[in-house]
């Protein structure tokens, strides 16, 4: 029975193609660039601002730009960039003045430093914790000793030297009694305490055990010709002092964290009083007390190694603003967590490390690398320590006689931009990397 | 290089890398033990140290402490350099860090009292200096009335600047920036028309212009900077070492002896000379250094002349004329005390 009056549609109406102002390149632009007056304003001011900066920058680093050639002749008859003195330099950029016929270990280690990064952060290669271990271990002894030579004098200093002359075996003689003390205390300590004796002997003499074998490690002479620290430089310092004081600012960071939010008051007060001082100086002012000052305040005779003294001032600095941020992520994780933690029957380190510290650190994750970041850049304050890190070692080249010229400084300073935004834009692209794969972003 | 044990456990492996024994009273003895001469250089300045693309120092400073090494070891390669900013450089030198400090650095009575240090001699006596365009046709600072004159703020080059043009009745207008390159490109600009600074620096400048030949330095000087290597006070023999050395380089200029006659000099018989190369008396032996010390430098570096050329003279980029660094027989101020 039907209605003719009434009309039933038997099939969907076919789909009308959208309007054509909405689709296709003009849609977009439309929708996108051009959709009021106003925005078309903005959208034609824009694109004059950039073709006011690309065009010269692209003119002046590769039109204009002098690829090949020798001496500052090259560079003056350039209207753009000279990359030709950069090309004379790069060695120097890279290895500063380390020997020629020794840089072969310096590739090696940035070569190791390469392919253990490789092996930590590409998810799918297996066996993390051994690469973590020797990473962390092994490749700091084995870099020290390539870098440097090695072959380190370790002669004592306990014993006087009427008693005994200084050698090798009198400081062996004594890093055992030493040890033997320290076993001692801690058994000692660990019976007040009601802990386990065997188990305390075993870690301490375990970490013990280590250090000797690094100590043997270093100054074995395994006949490396000794190259001076004064002698590094480019980027090769840079990264020294990068990667020293992120791998340095992160377990010493968390230890702050945990100490200032502790429940032993000597401790939390010493963990705060760190954290505020060294927050509260400027790093300038950190590098300039360990290059200006402490060599006064030594014996006369004792000189500490200036690279060794940043190392230092950089890492301690860095584990500052590090407990800073870990903190933040430790204040994040609910109550119930802790609580839950200690109600399975863990103790405190247990609790942090399986269950508070994995979360709270996951949370922090922008803000370590934000504080990585900042302290790669920061790495160029060591020039005014009279250390040529890799921006340093390029101003000084620049002014050198045969390449002076009016467009060399400027193309060095474009370099070193280029150079120093590959590294931090790879450290956040991975920490974005990272942040997806633990998906702990906050998705809209 | 030593470590000992309190060390190993305080600061740990770091203070081996330059735990270098250093700062005693017998700078000489120290230098011969460890078979080297610890020269504290300027990072980066043309003419006076600069490293090239491979590394290898050199400039007028540079050269000194290479002769400072020939003198003592017979081998100018046995020195190495401490690349030293303007701030650290006499700590560096009191706390022993380094054995003599030859980095532009200039005499003045403080330094010389008050800081614990002794100035061994000039190797390069340098001042304030003016850069114009040739096309501004003046050939004589006191025709630069009304000039308008770059220059960098809060330092002395400002305050000489006024003290020179105040007292020649010239009026001037003062653009000053913050940073030498800024004030370089000012100049370059033509914001104004003088550009003041040291005159050694003013011949590095110039170098950084686009065309350098379009611009000139005037004859006057109008301060004073005397620069020359340091050393620490306390230490005669040592201080005699440096001093000598400097005056052995001026003296050979004077005698004509140059790296390249030095061994037909040796048998010459003019006493002078005779006692310069150490053919007669034992002038080496009486500062701790073998008798042919003198001879050795002029072998090894050449004598001031050679160096001066070689690194600053009119044959290189910078073109500077020796000027008050002539000889004091050519109408200069270097003068070597004799040796007899």
């Amino acid at each position: 029975m039907s209605n003719p009056s009434v009309y039933v549609r038997a099939a969907m109406a076919p789909a009308q193609p959208a309007p054509r102002s909405t689709v296709g390149v003009a849609g977009w632009l439309r929708t996108n660039l051009f959709s009021s007056l106003w925005n078309t304003v903005l959208t034609l001011l824009a694109i004059a601002l950039i073709v006011s900066i690309v065009v010269p920058t692209v003119r002046f680093t590769l039109v204009d730009a002098v690829w090949s050639g020798e001496g500052r002749e090259a560079c003056l008859a350039a209207n753009g960039a000279c990359w030709a003195y950069v090309k004379a330099y790069l060695p120097q950029f890279i290895y500063g003045r380390y020997p020629i016929d020794e840089r072969w270990r310096v590739d090696l280690v940035y070569a190791m430093l390469a392919l253990g990064l490789v092996l930590l952060m590409v998810p799918r290669i297996p066996a993390k914790g051994a690469t973590l271990a020797f990473m962390l271990l092994v490749f700091p002894v084995v870099a020290f000793v390539l870098l440097t030579g090695g072959g380190l004098e370790l002669d004592g200093g306990l014993i006087p030297d009427d008693v005994m002359a200084p050698s090798a075996f009198r400081f062996w003689i004594e890093y055992g009694a030493v040890c033997a003390v320290l076993l001692a205390l801690a058994a000692a300590l660990a019976a007040w305490q009601g802990a386990s004796v065997a188990r305390t002997l075993r870690n301490l003499a375990a970490a013990l055990a280590v250090l000797a074998v690094v100590l043997l490690a270093v100054s074995v002479d395994v006949g490396l010709e000794h190259v001076e620290t004064a002698n590094w430089g480019g980027m090769l310092v840079t990264l020294v002092v990068a990667v020293t004081g992120m791998t340095a600012s992160m377990p010493l960071g968390v230890l702050l964290a945990l100490g200032r939010r502790s429940n032993m008051p000597v401790v939390r007060l010493a963990s705060v009083v760190f954290i505020e001082v060294w927050r509260g100086v400027p790093l300038i002012t950190v590098l300039f007390m360990s290059s200006v000052m402490l060599p006064l305040f030594l014996p006369s005779g004792v000189t500490i190694d200036k690279l060794f003294r940043a190392l230092v001032g950089v890492a301690l600095f860095n584990s500052a603003y590090m407990a800073e941020v870990i903190r933040g992520g430790l204040q994040a994780i609910p109550r119930g967590q802790y609580e839950a933690a200690r109600a399975l029957g863990l103790g405190y380190w247990q609790m942090m490390r399986m269950i508070v510290l994995p979360q709270a650190l996951r949370l922090v994750i922008p803000g370590i690398v934000g504080s990585f970041i900042s302290l790669f850049k920061d790495t160029t304050l060591v020039l005014i320590i009279g250390l040529f890190d890799f921006l340093g070692q390029i101003q000084a080249s620049a002014n050198s006689a045969t390449w002076a010229s009016p467009v060399t400084g400027i193309s060095g300073y474009i370099f070193a931009a280029f150079v120093y935004w590959i590294f931090c834009f790879g450290m956040s692209q991975y920490a974005g990397f990272v942040e997806r794969r633990l998906d702990t972003g906050y998705k809209r | 290089m030593r470590i000992n044990f309190t060390a190993v456990f305080g600061a740990a492996i770091g203070v081996a890398l330059g735990l270098a024994g250093a700062a005693s009273a017998a700078t000489l003895d120290d230098v011969k033990a460890k078979g080297f001469v610890q020269c504290g250089a300027n990072p980066s300045l043309i003419g006076f140290a600069t490293a090239d693309e491979k590394g290898e120092w050199s400039g007028l400073d540079i050269d000194f402490c290479r002769a400072l090494a020939a003198a003592i070891f017979n081998d100018p390669t046995k020195v190495k350099f401490t690349p030293l900013n303007a701030k650290e450089r006499f700590t560096a030198l009191q706390s022993g860090e380094i054995d003599v400090l030859s980095r532009n650095t200039t005499w003045t009575m403080s330094r010389d009292t008050s800081l614990g240090l002794k100035f061994a001699g000039v190797m390069y006596y340098d001042g304030q200096g003016f850069l114009v365009r040739k096309a501004l046709g003046v050939s004589s600072a006191l025709e630069l009335s009304n000039a308008r004159v770059c220059t960098q703020t809060g330092t002395t080059t400002e305050l000489n600047l006024a003290d020179y043009f105040r007292s020649n009745n010239m009026p001037y207008e003062v653009v000053a920036y913050e940073k030498n390159e800024e004030v370089l490109q000012a100049y370059e600009a033509g914001r104004c028309d003088v550009y003041t600074t040291d005159a050694s620096g003013l011949y590095a400048e110039r170098l950084k212009l686009a065309a350098p030949d379009d611009h000139m330095i005037l004859p006057e000087i109008i301060s004073k900077e005397p620069l020359g290597p340091v050393v620490r006070q306390g230490d005669d023999q040592w201080f005699n070492v440096v001093k000598w050395t400097y005056y052995a380089l001026v003296n050979a200029e004077e005698l004509g002896i140059t790296q390249a006659n030095v061994e037909q000099m040796k048998t010459s018989e003019n006493p002078e000379i005779k006692r310069f190369v150490g053919a007669e008396g034992e002038f080496g032996s009486a500062i701790g250094l073998s008798n042919d010390w003198a001879a050795n430098i002029v072998a090894k570096v050449g004598n001031y002349g050679e160096i001066f050329d070689r690194n600053v003279g009119p044959s290189t980029p910078l073109g500077i004329a020796r000027g008050l660094n002539n000889l004091w027989t050519k109408g200069g101020l270097q003068y070597g005390m004799p040796i007899r």
